[in-house]
């Protein structure tokens, strides 16, 4: 995953060169050819994330019409209250993220360090919830696949749910950690200011990913907590 | 009056057979046509228009555009006829008639099992009566594996968590290989077996009679059919090469050693708990894959592979 | 700019000789090529790399055909055989055929195609280098850790109860698949942002179209494989019970995630050779592409064909035979925008100037081989004979002669084509030439047995046979050598050109693309000395009369002909 960072540096970090901005790449022309090649890049990549979890999409719909009642019991046990308490959590850091790109382009550096950094807080709060959902799964049994113990639900086919749960959720998370690691580098560089109204590429495309993750989690969250 | 096969294609034994043939070579024949007008056209304008000098420019030729929609159309035509013939011999393939004869087939890593309705069961070796619709209920009882028999052009995967099926109507008599086409591990390409097609009357009477007779063979005959029917030879050979498991020449009376570090000199009884339990003494160098379901060869089998085993010197 | 240089054996000759820098010899440390975010410099490492890959790839092979020469134990027992059988298709297909051209010919040729100075993204383009080498050493460590052998299919629920170092083999194509996806991004925004001035859609090079074509489903199939490889990685770890059937898994699910991947992936194995053919058949029969907007669209019509196929691996798998009968007709339907290629390359040929040198020789065993390759996938994908002809003989040799007959023989092609531009050397014509007739035969020989053998009924992944298939094993085996023969002649001959060969000319084979017309041989550092701009189209052989002085083997070539 440390692999993401690499397409928001490789497009962000320019190198100097005289007679041209700080940030403009020797092999582009003008700004513009660069920042739109940094952003049709960045949208090819979001399409293979959201591929990525189509692929769990379908590992889940194949199921789910073949156990739909193992499916509707196993989601009871999950919490709906917690689950819907994170994605207003994520909704909101969604928002931040977005007033931190209004920030960058009005050069105010102060309020996009603060709403970058709220939306890195946001992040950590939905991480800690996430943790304790985890945790109480699995003092009541429930592991993925094999290690499934749990006595509230006995069904065949109910650790095959969990399985998926855990890997869908797992994965998203992992995510989120990655785009927590992302938007701290991102402080760090708005602090040294970096980042200006004529360049702030690093923070428009760490937000178009944010934006994914956060859709993701709403596709996620009715599918496992609600139906 | 062997039916004999042609270059790309075995001999074709059942009623579905010939059939497939023909789509075969149908689709064959206008492969081979494409291909040599490709290939021709290609050679007599290598030749023809040859580059003679350095810096010859040839002259601009019009781009065709009915030669271009010609070679959209046709092969179009030519795909949708063959489809059409290809999907409805797949349905006569994957649909058994209802009067069939069925037989369950177990596979397991690597071997098949046969089951008559009767309950006579029957390793590697298939019979079938000729002439008649037969159907194979299958499943497996560990990876996937896949039922082939080239004579007959069916073939089918074998899988753990259902059935599946094939059917065949074998028209002649004699014996046809069975293969197993999916991989399943060290031994796939072991996991053969023969169909045997006899005439109804013996078939008949094979299936009645429990598995032909035995009752009056000498044990060590026994032991040698048993020797190849129970698939023991897929894993032990009588002429000393080990590759899987040990050879069974110069095994009896020999002293054997054990990976858990004991030791044990090969008498009948010996022999006779390493075919009904093999994981109660594992031989050093070797690992425990010999399957656990011999433990129900009956006695005068057991006693038969002992016999046969005591042999090989 | 000057090849006045006349006896430039050596690098430094070349070097000291006032204005010949180039991107090779502009600086020369290790580390500067290890951190290089050249696209020329990282097609090289590329071509070395998989140069490697495909090494090992071909020796295990070698020791498969070795091993089927005779009945029984000939060189290893059967354990033996299955890990080196799935070896040699998970580096060919995950490490070599699947980077292949993209990788080498994409990363050094297509920037020089658009008039680019570099890639969008030239960091990206190091990066996914790394990643795949990542992936490389992964497969390293699961030979050590007790080969697999699960063949390169993996299938559930083989792959999750054999010895575990599927583990690192899962990983190693997941980490492969995100140096393909890199590299699929990055292509696309290269071809969409970097043209240069007046280098319309219509004027891209054949070759260029196809790597577009390529780079869109590398970015739209490999994500599957991604996940595909995380799940079966759980199940083998956690045990989560999607694919294994003992916990209450599907075996067939994991074969519909696997193929909806690795049936778009022989596409991005082949789409790239395509482009390779077009750009090597255009010079040198000295025509345009007949039909260039249809050779250029079937590509896209294939790559988008291709994702809708994938169960016509699974005829006799157990899917429910409506999907069968769909798969099927669509199986089909690709067969005709690759017929419209065939046709369209042979038409160019017509009338033209055809020379025979050895570039074309593999473009026209490429014809001839792939065209087999072909028809016969046809004919897999006919139902009732799919039955008949599914996991024998006869598929190992379809796939031989689209992927080896086909792509690696365009690799070979666009080697020697773009050799002298790579390296400004020129190669032995006679040596390569004797090279390209032996693979040719030698590959015959190899794989048209195997072809009867599987329609007789000789089932793959067989480490042992009946003996009614004795003689066709043989002569598969001999062929093997002939072809491994011709392999090593090919490889002698390019050493022998490093180290020996004449200096390249700017534009030996007189061909119209900007790498050829407007750079020196090799390039400079920055590609171009001027900015080209682009007047016409990639194959407007008129436009260039004037430059095919001297003898036309090059040696008169002209100065790079910088047009402003
Ligand atoms: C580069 C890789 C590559 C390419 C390009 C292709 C191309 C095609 N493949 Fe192949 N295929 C593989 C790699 C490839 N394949 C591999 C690796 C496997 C095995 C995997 C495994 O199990 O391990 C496989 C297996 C495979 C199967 C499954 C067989 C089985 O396991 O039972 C099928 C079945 O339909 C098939 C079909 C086709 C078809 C229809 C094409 C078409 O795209 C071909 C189109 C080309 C032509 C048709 C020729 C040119 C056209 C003309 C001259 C015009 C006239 C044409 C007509 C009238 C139709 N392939
Ligand atoms: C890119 C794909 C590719 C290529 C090129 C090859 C090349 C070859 N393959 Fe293979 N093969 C596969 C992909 C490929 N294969 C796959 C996917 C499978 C299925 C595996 C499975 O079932 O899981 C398979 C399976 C397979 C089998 C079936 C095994 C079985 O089912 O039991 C056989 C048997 O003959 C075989 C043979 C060969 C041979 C003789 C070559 C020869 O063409 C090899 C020739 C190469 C050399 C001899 C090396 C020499 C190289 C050099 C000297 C370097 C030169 C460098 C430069 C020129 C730069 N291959
Ligand atoms: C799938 C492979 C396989 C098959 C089939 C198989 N065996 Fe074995 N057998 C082994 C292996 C491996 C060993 C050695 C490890 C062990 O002792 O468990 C073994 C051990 C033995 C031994 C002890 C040998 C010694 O060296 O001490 C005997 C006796 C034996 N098998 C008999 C049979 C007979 C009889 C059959 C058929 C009815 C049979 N086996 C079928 C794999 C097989
Ligand atoms: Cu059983 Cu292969
Ligand atoms: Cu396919």
């Amino acid at each position: 995953m440390a692999t993401t960072s690499t397409v928001a540096s490789s497009v962000g970090s320019g190198h100097a060169e005289p007679a041209h901005p700080a940030h403009l790449q020797h092999h582009f022309v003008t700004s513009e050819q660069q920042f739109d090649a940094a952003k049709m890049g960045m949208w090819l990549f979001l399409v293979t994330e959201i591929l990525l979890f189509s692929g769990m999409f379908v590992a889940y719909t194949v199921y789910r019409v073949w156990h739909p009642e193992v499916f509707q019991a196993a989601s009871k046990l999950l919490d709906w209250r917690l689950g819907g308490f994170n994605t207003l959590v994520l909704l909101a850091s969604s928002l931040t993220v977005a007033m931190a790109i209004h920030f960058a382009q009005k050069d105010n550096r102060k309020m996009l360090i603060t709403n970058l950094v709220i939306t890195v807080l946001l992040a950590g709060v939905f991480m800690v919830v996430k943790y304790f959902e985890y945790t109480s799964k699995f003092e009541h049994g429930i592991f993925p696949g094999a290690h499934y113990a749990s006595h509230e639900l006995e069904m065949a086919y109910a650790p095959q749910f969990f399985s998926i749960y855990f890997i869908m959720t797992g994965i998203h998370g992992v995510h989120v950690l990655v785009g927590m690691f992302l938007m701290s580098w991102l402080v760090i560089r708005s602090m040294r200011g970096h980042f200006s109204s004529a360049w702030y590429t690093p923070v428009e495309l760490t937000g178009l990913y944010w934006h994914i993750v956060d859709i993701i989690w709403i596709f996620l969250f009715p599918l496992m907590y609600l139906i | 009056m062997e039916p004999k096969g042609t270059l790309w294609l075995p001999p074709a034994e059942s009623t579905l057979a010939p059939e497939i043939d023909s789509l075969f070579y149908f689709v064959y024949w206008i492969s081979v046509i494409i291909f040599a007008l490709v290939v021709i056209a290609m050679l007599i304008f290598v030749v023809k228009y040859r580059r003679r000098k350095a810096d010859e420019m040839p002259p601009h030729v019009e781009e065709n555009k009915l030669l271009e929609l010609s070679w959209i159309v046709v092969p179009t035509i030519l795909c949708l006829i063959v489809f059409t013939w290809g999907f409805q011999s797949f349905l006569r393939l994957g649909t058994a008639p209802p009067d069939s004869y069925e037989i369950t087939v177990r596979a397991k890593k690597w071997l098949w099992e046969f089951e008559y309705p009767n309950g006579t069961r029957a390793t590697n070796e298939l019979r079938v009566p000729v002439g008649r619709n037969v159907r194979l209920v299958m499943s497996s009882e560990d990876v996937l594996h896949s039922f082939f028999v080239p004579a007959f052009r069916v073939k089918h995967d074998v899988m753990p968590n259902r059935y599946t099926a094939v059917w065949f109507n074998a028209t002649s008599e004699g014996e046809q290989h069975i293969f197993c086409t999916e991989y399943c591990g060290t031994q796939h390409s072991g996991m053969l077996a023969k169909v045997i097609v006899l005439p109804q009357e013996e078939f008949t009477e094979w299936v009645e009679s429990g598995g032909g007779k035995t009752d009056d063979l000498p044990l060590p005959e026994y032991g040698a059919m048993l020797y190849q029917q129970q698939a023991c030879f897929t894993c032990h050979s009588i002429d000393g090469t080990q590759v899987i498991a040990p050879t069974f020449k110069g095994l009896y009376g020999s002293q054997r050693a054990f990976v858990d570090g004991g030791t044990a000199t090969a008498d009948d009884n010996y022999i006779r708990e390493s075919i009904l339990n093999p994981t109660a003494h594992v031989v050093q160098g070797f690992n425990p894959i010999m399957p656990a379901s011999y433990s129900s060869l009956d006695e005068r089998q057991v006693s038969a592979l002992i016999e046969f085993i005591e042999l090989q010197q | 700019m000057s090849h006045t240089a006349s006896s430039a054996h050596s690098a430094e000759a070349t070097a000291t000789h006032q204005g010949s820098e180039n991107y090779l010899n502009h600086i020369k440390t290790v580390w500067s090529w290890m951190s290089t975010i050249d696209h020329k410099r990282i097609g090289v490492m590329y071509m070395i790399t998989l140069s490697i890959m495909f090494f090992i790839g071909g020796i295990l092979a070698l020791l498969v055909r070795l091993e089927l020469m005779t009945q029984g134990q000939t060189i290893m027992g059967p354990d033996a055989y299955n890990q080196v059988f799935s070896m040699h298709g998970i580096v060919m297909v995950f490490l070599f055929l699947v980077p292949s051209i993209p990788a080498i010919f994409g990363n050094f040729v297509l920037p020089m195609h658009l008039g680019a100075i570099d890639v969008a993204f030239p960091r990206l383009n190091l990066a996914s280098y790394y990643v795949y080498l990542g992936g490389g050493v992964l497969v390293l460590l699961g030979l050590f850790a007790g080969s697999v052998d699960s063949g390169w299919t993996f299938y559930a629920p083989y792959s999750t109860t054999t010895n575990s170092s599927v583990l690192f083999l899962t990983m190693a194509v997941f980490v492969a698949g995100f140096s393909s996806i890199f590299t699929g991004i990055n292509f696309v925004v290269t071809i969409h942002k970097m043209r240069a001035p007046g280098l319309t859609w219509n004027r891209l090079s054949l070759f260029s179209w196809s790597i577009y074509a390529t780079s869109i489903v590398q970015v739209l199939a490999t994500p599957v494989i991604g996940i595909t490889m995380i799940l079966l990685f759980a199940e083998r770890f956690l045990q989560i019970g999607i694919f294994d059937p003992l916990l209450g898994g599907d075996p067939v699910l994991y074969q519909h995630f696997f193929w909806f991947y690795s049936h778009p992936a022989v596409y991005i194995m082949i789409l790239p050779a395509f482009g390779v053919i077009s750009e090597l058949i255009a010079p040198f029969s000295r025509r345009a592409i007949s039909g260039y907007k249809f050779v250029a669209l079937s590509s896209v019509a294939i790559a988008f064909l291709g994702f809708l196929v994938w169960g016509h691996h699974m005829f006799v798998s157990g899917q429910s035979a409506v999907s069968s009968i769909v798969f099927s007709l669509i199986t089909y339907l690709i067969g005709i925008p690759t017929g419209v290629k065939v046709c369209n390359w042979v038409a160019t040929m017509y009338k033209g100037s055809i020379w025979l040198k050895t570039p074309m020789l593999y473009a026209l065993s490429f014809l001839f081989l792939f065209t087999i390759g072909g028809l016969t996938g046809i004919m897999l994908g006919v139902l009732a004979i799919d039955v008949h002809l599914h996991d024998t003989y006869f598929v190992v040799s379809h796939f031989h002669y689209v992927m080896m007959g086909g792509t690696v023989i365009a690799a070979l092609g666009g080697l020697h084509y773009w050799w002298p531009k790579i390296t400004g050397k020129m190669y032995s014509e006679g040596v390569a030439r004797v090279a390209a007739l032996l693979i040719f035969f030698g590959f015959n020989l190899t794989f048209f047995p195997q072809l009867i053998l599987g329609s007789q009924g000789m089932p793959r992944r067989y480490y042992d046979y009946v003996p009614e298939f004795a003689n066709l094993h043989l002569a598969s085996t001999i062929g093997s050598w002939v072809l491994a023969l011709g392999l090593f002649t090919v490889l002698g001959c390019l050493i022998h050109s490093l180290m020996r060969g004449k200096r390249a000319p700017a534009n030996p084979w007189g061909a119209a693309t900007l790498e050829w017309t407007n750079a020196t041989s090799p390039p400079v550092p920055h590609n171009f000395s001027a900015q080209p701009i682009v007047t016409h189209g990639p194959y407007d052989f008129e436009v260039l009369r004037d430059s095919f002085g001297g003898d036309g083997a090059g040696q008169g070539a002209p100065e790079p002909h910088i047009r402003n």
